[in-house]
């Protein structure tokens, strides 16, 4: 059942040496499809690796153009395309780095409206939109849509993620039942390209993990959150459990 | 007192609380995911909950970038 061209099987040679990958693995990502929330500094290395591992149908998603400002950490763009919608500027990339990916160009903002239309026809979200209240419109919907998604933040030198599969892990509101307010912005504050370089990579991982069956469920229902902070540097890890007054908790 | 924050020894005085630890580290509150010993502390005890000899504390930054 698993068919892969020579081509695929040269190209994929890597991924497939993998244990618990393999060509079955591969016929699973090229059956897949992703939607990236987002084409910054964290959707940059979300979408080239997801593209180069072979995800079959790609969503892009993002209403902005290209701006000098953005180059020092969106590594998918280029000088040469500053003006340019990030859409396209994504695909001209990723097309010439797999020109098997199927991809999706969706020029529109996520909001309350728009966001089930938008994600509906998409297995796994990856969300890498630059502020909270994107984050946690994406983790309600994909909550309500029963979607699993990979989700990071990050700011100056340091940034956290995580992966969250509806009814089986906890949610971003279970740690922040709230939408954290005042908290300073990437504009404000700065961020050093490499930091998203490892978030939205951790969240490209955390994706491909999902879909090749790697993920598995932990037996008490919890889940983890991944802080890289890069003035002490230091990488952490903390068990989140779920909040019993969650609205997550009634989602099996 | 003496507690691991991130892997690091950290001297605190007796009857520091996690606000009192934030305050320190100049971190908002708004902002911190702290874990003591596994268990990741509720964001409206923070004022309340003091550490113990030996504690090991988790702090990570909750950031909104992208
Ligand atoms: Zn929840």
């Amino acid at each position: 059942m698993v068919h892969l061209t020579e081509e695929q099987r040269i190209r994929y040679a890597r991924n497939i040496r993998i244990p618990g990958i393999g060509e079955v693995g591969q016929a699973k990502l090229r059956e897949s499809r992703v939607a990236v929330v987002g084409l910054g500094g964290l959707g940059s290395p979300l979408c080239l690796y997801l593209a180069a591992a072979g995800i079959g149908t790609l969503g892009l998603i993002d209403a902005d153009v290209v701006e000098l400002s953005n180059l020092q950490r969106q590594v998918l763009h280029a000088t040469s395309r500053i003006g340019k919608k990030k859409t396209e500027s994504a695909a001209e990339v990723l097309q010439a780095l797999n020109p098997e990916v199927n991809l999706v160009l969706v020029d529109r903002r996520v909001t309350a409206e728009t966001a089930e239309g938008i994600l509906e026809n998409y297995d796994v979200v990856a969300e890498a939109t630059d502020n909270f209240e994107s984050k946690f419109l994406i983790n309600d919907v994909c909550l309500r849509m029963k979607k699993p998604f990979a989700t990071a933040g990050i700011l100056g030198l340091s940034g956290q993620a995580q992966f969250v599969v509806p009814g089986k892990t906890p949610c971003l509101r279970c740690l922040f039942p709230q939408v954290p307010r005042g908290t300073p912005t990437t504009a404000e504050l700065g961020v050093l390209g490499a930091v998203p370089g490892i978030l939205g990579s951790l969240e490209a991982l955390e994706i491909i993990r999902w879909v090749v069956g790697l993920w598995q469920p932990r037996e008490d229902g919890s889940g983890r959150l991944h802080g890289v902070d890069g003035v002490s540097m230091s990488l952490r890890t903390l068990t989140v459990r779920r909040r019993p007054d969650c609205g997550c908790a009634a989602i099996r | 007192m003496k507690i691991t924050l991130n892997g690091e020894m950290r001297d605190v005085g007796d009857g520091t609380t996690v606000a009192g630890l934030l305050k320190d580290l100049g971190f908002q509150t708004e902002g911190v995911v702290v874990e003591i010993n596994g268990t990741i502390i509720d964001r409206t005890r923070f004022e309340d909950t003091k550490f113990s000899e030996g504690d090991r504390v988790e702090l990570v930054r909750f950031v909104g970038g992208g």
